[in-house]
């Protein structure tokens, strides 16, 4: 077996040495009824051609973003990844490292961890960041047990903008947990009255934008009456790259940010691993979930950095720990801080503008197609269509002409009436051709 | 002290050397920026066209203010992570021993197989027709899973071993709910070893956590569960084999107490590596287990992520794993991501999505590569070199339990170092001079200045050999009382021990902008 360097001379000169004279005399703690008799029924060893063959007739049965014209957003989508990021994500001494529990051997990581947490306050406006969470929708439920927290109260409103694998996830925890949650019906417009659900009960209000449907949406009115009330205002997003054109959350009065980082530096990889944002405000790092990097000195006196804070981690703090998390979402937060650093300001908002442009000019191509409507009065690079059919049944025929066109609400929403609603997303790699391509396959098959 | 672009303000002056350089720099050993001390908002390392003006969209929210975000060019981006990778420890740098975190080769390709384009390039919500493979990939790692477990049931989309936990006992939770007895069955009960990720999570999900303290000999007595069992016992959370090592010999007795109190048998399986092919948790009447991809399978650890922590599960409660899941219908796969056209009863949603499919297709390539026979010889030589290490080191080092035979994982304490003025945490920045990464040390937190080596199935003999000989060196060294070696340590690493206690009380969590420095007078 390529992967095992011990040979059987080797393993018995071991066994020698340790003064047992079989393997199995050292497993003799397991009941001995409990011991396999024999092997598990599943297939022996195999070369690198065999596993490269086996395994590529599996992606072969896949249909690939980069092969067909792409519109599926949704969460998670579809950008250019530079290839210096997908090689230096690959150096082994960032691959096969751990945690960095020992800093003066992964200064690497650590360094990383603070200009990554740097780069995300800054984008979402504000102060601190963590490490990075599993992903945006774990990062938005921790969110929510943070925000309990520091109110000290036990009630989240959702607003009916916000992705509903989000609003699941945050719902199925705090249920666990014994919370209260008020999600509002799905809002396709950016219509609900929020500011109606608030009252001096509610730990926080949490709003995404862009949200679900695409819609832009501005904080301010929102935060103030949160605020006004001792809540705390959550701004979730799906779309980093949005950050590069639309006001930061920050600057609308966010207290806590969540969101999902795919976008930059990223592959979708059906659907993870994946690099969940978190920032707040300086006040609130002590309730924060997850690791942190922070800046100290040596023994000599140089710059150098540490995990810390670690007091409010399981690890230290056991059952009163802030949370249960223990990973952080390492290696895909240096592929985003690598994208991030060769983007740099310029570089993410000519990306923002280039997404939101080729959206409008989509946007502006489905709207003439007859019967087809765009719901949207704002949107960053995603919106919604009407079709005069159900949307589902649509998209499976566009996948057989070879266009994936998006995703139909009621994979995400079943059963809320909005069968012949479209989630279209649009980035820098759709062309002029994917365009027509998608109007063409649209026309043909409504 | 610093100076504005992260370099020594005298050159040279804090590198211990007779021979001080201009740079700080030693050789291949760079002192490295942060990217905001030499990138400029205005470069930009990816080519790409100005758009066409459009009528925006916006709405009025169009960003106002600049985000100060550095760019670089990518041969500065390129020399940078570069530069800090080489700061970094790996497992293919040398000895990885850190106990409970199973650091083993990371074969590449599996690297190259997570980047197929049918894996890597295809969206969470394509139409099912379009991910027939995707999907047929996870039913395969499932079986998998479940064959090597003896368990009926697996859910895959936990994306870490934390989130597997949450993921198992929020499994239990809604098995206790569905029996009506959500009120009076509450406590969870947690052995003193325990990973600090198992009280963490049953309290997350508002359960109360009982501990059970170890005995003697370092696993858990079937006697003390029974008096803490009872009616309020909702689990218990076991690790095995144990973080001290040891696999918990009594763990059949302890599952029997707990059926019979009516609770259930959460095993974490942070230490499957030592038993796959060996024995099967369904065997030994576990109800759900987690298991780190990361670490059995070899998903590379990254740095501290990303993870992926797969749960199986037994019969009775295979039906509230939550969603989503894989089903196959006359030979066509499909993904269930609503509980109204499931035919289980789902506790929910724990992330978006279906979990980490980069690691699914690692570790079935890993799987695929050792095969049945593989993985059962990975577990055995992993318990042989731990075993070899303690046989090797056991005349000089205190074991807290006794010489016997361990599993994966070998237990040292610091009773060995007691009067020699050198720590458990002085010895292991001392193996860092000698070129290794320390073990996990202080933890588990059962035994005082715990020392917990891992070696991994991946080590040959030459390299245990030569790790044994430099671990006998250091011991030589303690008892000569050559106490420098060690208090000071390390001494050759890109960084001298760091003041934790410093970040935690003034912490600095990000760059920000230094104040203009004063010109001088001159």
């Amino acid at each position: 077996m390529r992967y095992l360097p011990l040979t059987d001379a080797d393993r018995r000169e071991m066994l020698a040495r340790i003064g047992v004279a079989t393997v199995d005399e050292l497993f003799t703690d397991i009941p001995e009824r409990m011991r396999m008799a024999a092997p598990a029924d599943l297939p022996r060893a195999k070369g690198e051609m065999e596993v490269e063959r086996h395994l590529g007739a599996m992606a072969a049965r896949n249909v690939s973003a980069s092969s067909v014209p792409f519109f599926i957003g949704a969460g998670a989508y579809k950008h250019h990844v530079p290839a210096t990021v997908d090689h230096l994500i690959q150096r082994s001494e960032f691959l096969t490292s751990y945690t960095p529990y020992q800093p003066e051997i992964a200064q690497g990581t650590l360094q990383y961890l603070f200009e990554f947490q740097t780069q995300v306050a800054m984008l979402t406006g504000m102060e601190v960041a963590n490490a990075s969470m599993y992903d945006g929708s774990t990062a938005a439920a921790e969110a929510v047990l943070m925000a309990h927290r520091v109110t000290r109260r036990r009630k989240a409103v959702l607003s009916g903008g916000i992705h509903p694998h989000y609003a699941e996830v945050m719902t199925t925890l705090s249920d666990l947990a014994g919370d209260e949650v008020v999600r509002l019906p799905p809002d396709v417009t950016a219509t609900e009255d929020l500011l109606a659900a608030i009252d001096d009960s509610v730990s926080c209000v949490v709003v995404q934008t862009p949200d679900v449907f695409g819609n832009l949406r501005d904080l301010r009115a929102v935060a103030d009456k949160a605020h006004a009330h001792g809540a705390l205002l959550v701004a979730v997003f799906t779309e980093a790259v949005s950050l590069g054109l639309v006001e930061a959350p920050g600057a609308m009065g966010a207290d806590i940010v969540a969101g999902e980082g795919q976008s930059i530096g990223n592959a979708l990889s059906f659907g993870g691993p994946y690099v969940g944002l978190f920032a707040t405000r300086q006040k609130f790092v002590r309730q924060m979930p997850g690791r942190l990097a922070g800046e100290t000195v040596d023994a000599d006196g140089r710059r150098g950095f540490v995990l810390t804070l670690s007091t409010r981690e399981q690890h230290i703090r056991r059952d009163k720990a802030t949370s249960n998390i223990c990973t952080n979402s390492g290696l895909c937060c240096l592929a985003f801080t690598i994208h991030m650093s060769l983007l740099g300001e310029s570089g993410l908002t000519r990306l923002a503008r280039v997404n939101h442009a080729n959206a409008v000019k989509l946007a502006e191509a489905l709207a003439a197609v007859p019967g087809v409507k765009v719901l949207n009065e704002t949107f960053f690079n995603e919106f919604t269509l009407r079709l005069p059919k159900p949307a589902a049944a649509v998209v499976e025929a566009m996948a057989d002409h070879h266009v994936l066109a998006g995703v139909p609400v009621p994979r995400l929403l079943p059963g809320a009436g909005l069968d012949d609603l479209l989630l279209v997303a649009s980035t820098e790699v759709n062309t002029d051709a994917d365009r027509a391509a998608f109007v063409a396959a649209l026309t043909e098959v409504l | 002290m610093l100076n504005r672009q992260g370099r020594p303000t005298t050159p040279g002056a804090a590198v211990e050397s007779a021979h001080p350089t201009f740079t700080g720099n030693r050789a291949l050993q760079q002192e490295e920026p942060l990217i905001f001390e030499f990138g400029r908002t205005d470069v930009i390392g990816v080519d790409l066209d100005e758009p066409a003006p459009v009528a925006d969209r916006l709405g009025g929210l169009k960003r106002k203010d600049t985000i100060g975000l550095p760019g670089l060019s990518e041969p500065e981006a390129m020399r940078h992570y570069v530069r800090l990778s080489q700061k970094n420890y790996g497992i293919d740098t040398g000895l990885f021993p850190l106990g409970s975190c199973t650091m083993k080769h990371n074969p590449r390709l599996n690297e190259r197989m997570a980047r197929l384009p049918g894996f890597a390039d295809i969206h969470p919500l394509q139409p099912a027709s379009t991910v027939q493979g995707a999907l047929a990939l996870m039913d395969e790692l499932a079986h998998w899973l479940k064959e090597l477990t003896g368990m009926p049931a697996v859910t895959l989309s936990p994306k870490a071993g934390a989130h597997g936990e949450l993921a198992g006992m929020a499994a239990i939770k809604a098995a206790i709910a569905a029996r009506g007895e959500t009120a009076t069955r509450n406590v969870v009960l947690v052995p003193d070893s325990a990973h600090g990720t198992n009280p963490a999570t049953a309290a997350l999900i508002g359960f109360t956590v009982k501990a059970v303290p170890a005995r003697e000999d370092g696993t858990v007595d079937p006697a003390e569960v029974a008096k803490l069992a009872g009616p309020d016992t909702a689990a218990i959370m076991l690790t095995n084999p144990n973080t001290c090592g040891l696999f918990e010999r009594d763990v059949v007795e302890i599952a029997r107490v707990i059926h019979e109190a009516g609770g259930y048998f959460y095993c974490d399986g942070a230490n499957f590596n030592a038993i796959v092919g060996k024995a099967r948790p369904g065997d030994l009447g576990v109800d759900a287990m987690h298991i780190n991809l990361h670490k059995t399978f070899s998903t590379p650890h990254g740095g501290g992520g990303p993870g992926a922590g797969p749960v199986v599960l037994s019969d009775r409660l295979a039906a509230f794993a939550p969603l989503p899941y894989v089903r196959l219908d006359d030979g066509r796969f499909s993904l269930v991501e609503h509980a109204a056209v499931s035919d289980q009863s789902p506790l929910g949603r724990l992330t978006a999505f279906h979990g980490q499919m980069g690691m699914f297709v690692r570790a079935l390539a890993f799987m695929l590569s050792h095969g049945a026979d593989g993985l059962k010889q990975a577990s055995e030589d992993a318990v042989l070199n731990a075993n070899y290490v303690r046989a090797c080191l056991a005349d000089l080092m205190s074991l807290p339990f006794g010489n016997r035979a361990c599993m994966h994982e070998v237990l040292f304490d610091d009773a060995w170092l007691k009067g020699t003025g050198v720590t458990t945490l002085d010895f292991a920045k001392a193996m860092i001079d000698e070129g290794y990464h320390p073990m996990t040390v202080y933890f588990p937190l059962v035994v005082h200045g715990a020392m917990l080596i891992e070696p991994t199935e991946s080590e040959s003999k030459a390299s245990l050999d030569l790790f044994i000989a430099t671990l006998r060196d250091l011991a030589f060294a303690v008892r000569d009382g050559d106490t420098a070696r060690f208090t000071g340590a390390p001494y050759h690493a890109p960084r001298r021990r760091l003041d934790e206690t410093r970040a935690a009380r003034q912490p600095v969590l990000r760059w920000t902008a230094p104040a203009p420095v004063a010109e001088a007078a001159e």
